[in-house]
């Protein structure tokens, strides 16, 4: 759990396996590098301080763990901490007993105001409403015509007047009345905190709308600035909620602790893509593991899942688990992960990655993945089935077909063939390291915890529960909850050996 | 077995061991600049005298403060105070450091006002440690300067953002069409800047054709035709949906065959993680930077409430396609946008331009003087 955290706690406190406790001192030298990892993550500076006082009277005088290292054991208080303080009170929607439900969207420019009206709007048809859409920011050239053409695509009307952005919300909400529109959301332009006129403009508007949500729109990726604009914003509006956006990006997040802080507000939506459906309810588990930077695992399997040609992958894991992975293989599955995202940005949302794999995926140059991709292509078909056969004259050959040097033919083929011993091993339910690469055993398990919690309950298959049972200690999952028991290897299938797949969109 | 757990499986092994074979060939090849980024892309070497008018022009507001008789090399013409005057939002978070102008020793007191200073302006916990500790090498080496602290830290970050950046090239080789790319996240302000652009070179009564490469978001195109009519400058578009590289190209042609000499090419915002949207823009360069086409400035607009995310932004877009500078936006605000410090200084990325509003006029030169005089309040 958290490993790059973990690892550089579990330095700092080694000391503590001779005493009972966690030491103030200790304790504080934890906390140090837990300030830098939210910082790291764009937590705000005094959230980041507050946020720590709760860390530490969490773990004040806190016995020792018998199954947790003591730097787990800090970060566990933290995780615990972050999903309480993310979690909370969820804002239930409750709809208004004379329609229309008025919800108002406001935010900086750029944040996905248009967008997030949009597909509230469509999500809001899925809860079996009729909603409709005001288009009231006037002031952005064609962002009428914008929300016009989502309106469209969610196959939910726009209403917008050429008059002021206060007159045409009210005359909104008049509309969705006078039609029997049950929702009406109101999208506005997007507005400094710190101009006075255009504050004062959607204070209006919220005056003569009479809403029953505001939720403020702010971008994943916002940093330090997030907590003084969240603040303004809420004083003059009186927020209900937050929706964060562009969580399908790689930002940490820490907006989303500063903000459900000081606001004080539920974040009631995430939005995690460029398409309409791509909304989401807010995962406070997700979030936290993603603000400390040990990946958001669930989210990456939910990109793969949108990305990913399930044929493709299915049948390669057949044989995959039969102990078969040719280079065929390996170049197939490339070039579907490839889809799923730039390599850099795509390790920073695997979990568990240890400090040298970290800073190394740090570096990842697609280039060399282009490298590696070009050494397989120059092997002839026979030569990727069985690359014994590749003796010192077929290197040369290979090595000038991509490019590179021997040398690096030579390591390429030596670290698959590492990769193979895995697979067997995985395949036969050990769980073998990889040399060079230590800590893939302990991934490759969490991730395979991180998918079994997806699977309804005691649905795990032997093979996963292989994986499971890697050697470590019983951190809790992911999430930070120890709900999900290890199966036992060998447990049953269930009858008919089908899982329900998870939901596609 | 379930699909979702297999491919699961798969992705890990995969993902890993690649990860694991990258690595060890990285280890033994020397390190390589990327290829042909930088070719193209340096501004020519002796600028050419109507230099001053290349650069951005304050517009309508500050007077042309730099006679063409002055060197190239001259920061932008605009006036410091203007920078200053817009930036004021920020002063009052430096205001303490302000304070430690007549300190002349650096205590503990002054390091963490320093340190929380640079840390709530986004400069990001390695960078700020790193001011730090040129600071205590100054102070232990006793040249802190007459300045006291403030002054060693306006010293310290002047230094790590170098000079005052090149102005943007306007020519191509050859007669080429010089080709402007603008790249970046969702909702920076990549179409707002380039119409701020159009309408400062149509000010100045050059011609400009824009493309509207954003074939992806609702309306964009009609956006930038908004802009294109203010400036009175030629536009390119296309359907929603076509080929962006298709719109690129067009725009070429037509630029050529008009004698257009510069294009300003708009692309749809995407997340730099996502790897089939990069390999697009790679194929919209590539198409930019073919005859008659050639892509003399690659600029990628980060708005200034971005914190460390803005790092991995510049990182992914240069790998992608070769960045050559920052456009920072929206500096009007609150947002202090000290991340280009670490993006300056861990990636040697400069940037040129600065948005400070919605308007036509509000888009400015990057005077490093300017911007950390504001900031620091001087």
């Amino acid at each position: 759990m958290f490993d790059a955290l973990s690892q550089r706690l579990d330095k700092i406190t080694s000391g503590l396996k001779n005493r009972g406790r966690i030491s103030e001192k200790d304790l504080e030298d934890a906390l140090a590098e837990i300030r830098a990892a939210l910082l790291d993550a764009d937590v705000e500076l005094g959230v980041v301080r507050g946020f720590l006082d709760g860390v530490r009277a969490r773990c004040a005088g806190e016995a020792l763990s018998k199954s947790l290292t003591p730097g787990q054991q800090v970060v566990k208080a933290v995780n615990d901490e972050l999903i309480e303080i993310l979690g909370g009170e969820p804002l239930k929607i409750t709809y208004a007993s004379r329609p229309p439900t008025v919800i108002l969207l406001a935010g900086l420019q750029g944040a996905g105001k248009t967008t997030a009206a949009a597909k509230l709007a469509l999500w809001f048809k899925s809860q079996g409403r009729s909603p409709l859409l005001v288009a009231a920011d006037l002031q952005r050239p064609a962002a009428v015509e914008q929300l016009r053409v989502l309106g469209g695509q969610a196959g939910v009307p726009v209403f917008t007047r050429a008059t002021d952005p206060v007159d045409v919300a009210a005359a909104g909400v008049e509309e969705a009345a006078r039609v029997g529109r049950d929702v009406c959301i109101i999208d506005t332009a997007g507005r400094l905190s710190i101009d006075d006129a255009l504050m004062d403009e959607v204070r209006r508007i919220s005056a003569r709308t009479d809403p029953h949500y505001t939720f403020l729109v702010i971008d994943a990726m916002t940093g330090q600035d997030a907590v003084g604009t969240a603040r303004r914003f809420h004083d003059a509006l009186d927020l209900d909620g937050v929706i964060v956006t562009k969580l399908d990006g790689d930002a940490r997040g820490g907006v989303a602790l500063s903000v459900r802080t000081v606001v004080g507000k539920p974040i009631v939506f995430a939005s995690v893509g460029e398409r309409l459906a791509d909304l989401d309810l807010f995962y406070p588990d997700r979030m936290a593991g993603r603000i400390l930077g040990m990946g958001d695992v669930l989210t990456l399997i939910e990109q793969a899942e949108r990305s990913m040609d399930a044929d493709v992958v299915s049948s390669t894991a057949q044989r995959m688990m039969g102990g078969e992975f040719t280079l065929d293989d390996f170049l197939a599955q490339l070039a579907q992960v490839r889809k799923m995202g730039s390599f850099g940005g795509l390790m920073r949302l695997m979990p568990g990655m240890n400090k040298q794999m970290r800073e190394a995926a740090e570096q990842i140059d697609d280039k060399e993945v282009d490298r590696v991709e070009a050494i397989v292509r120059s092997m002839t078909r026979a030569e990727r089935a069985d690359p014994t056969i590749i003796d010192g004259s077929r290197r040369l050959r290979i090595a000038s077909g991509s490019g590179t040097t021997v040398v690096q033919v030579n390591q390429l083929l030596r670290q698959f063939k590492d990769m193979q011993k895995m697979m067997r091993g995985m395949a036969s339910g050990s769980m073998p390291g990889m040399p060079g690469m230590p800590g893939m055993g302990k991934m490759s398990a969490k991730m395979a915890r991180a998918a079994a919690k997806r699977l309804p309950a005691g649905d795990v298959p032997p093979e996963l529960a292989g994986l499971m049972g890697a050697p470590e200690s019983p951190a809790p999952g992911i999430g930070g909850t120890a709900r999900t028991a290890a199966p036992r290897p060998g447990g049953k299938k269930k009858k008919g050996g089908r899982v329900t797949p998870p939901k596609h969109r | 077995m379930s699909a979702a757990v297999l491919w699961l499986l798969v992705a890990i092994v995969v993902l890993v061991a690649v990860a694991g074979t990258v690595v060890v060939l990285r280890s033994r090849r020397s390190r390589e600049l990327p290829q042909g980024a930088t070719r193209t892309l340096e501004p020519p070497a002796a600028p050419p005298p109507e230099a001053p008018s290349a650069e951005l022009a304050a517009a309508t507001e500050a007077p042309a403060a730099a006679p063409p008789a002055e060197a190239p090399a001259a920061v932008a013409p605009v006036e410091p105070a203007g920078l200053a005057t817009r930036l004021g939002a920020a002063r009052s978070l430096f205001d303490r450091v302000r304070g430690l102008r007549g300190r002349t020793s650096l205590g503990r007191e002054e390091l963490d006002e320093v340190e929380e200073a640079l840390l709530r302006a986004d400069v990001g916990t390695a960078t700020t440690a790193a001011i730090l500790e040129a600071l205590e090498a100054a102070a232990a080496a006793k040249a802190l300067g007459d300045d006291g602290v403030t002054g060693a830290l306006r010293k310290e970050l002047l230094e790590l953002l170098g000079p005052p950046p090149a102005a943007l090239a306007t020519t191509a080789e050859q007669g080429r069409v010089a080709v402007w790319l603008f790249v970046g996240v969702n909702g920076v302000g990549k179409t707002t800047t380039i119409g701020k652009l159009a309408a400062a070179q149509a000010a100045e009564g050059h011609d400009v054709l824009l493309a509207a490469a954003d074939t992806f978001r609702a309306a964009a195109a009609d956006q930038l035709a908004m802009w294109a009519e203010r400036a009175g400058c030629d536009l390119v578009r296309a359907d929603e949906g076509a080929d962006p590289g298709a719109v690129v190209h067009d725009a070429l042609h037509r630029a050529a065959s008009r004698s257009i000499p510069l294009v300003l090419a708009d692309t749809a915002g995407r997340l730099h993680n996502k790897a089939n949207l990069l390999e697009e823009l790679k194929k919209v360069r590539r198409v930019a930077d073919r005859e008659p086409g050639q892509v003399v400035e690659v600029l990628l607009v980060v708005d200034a409430t971005t914190g460390q995310n803005a790092i991995t932004q510049a990182r992914e877009f240069s790998q992608a396609v070769g960045v050559t500078g920052i456009v920072l936006t929206k500096l009007d605000g609150t947002a202090r946008g000290g991340v280009v410090l670490a993006v300056q200084r861990e990636l040697g990325i400069p940037v040129r331009l600065v948005g400070v509003g919605e308007q036509a006029a509000d888009l400015l030169a990057f005077d490093p003087v300017a911007f950390v005089d504001a900031l620091l309040g001087d």
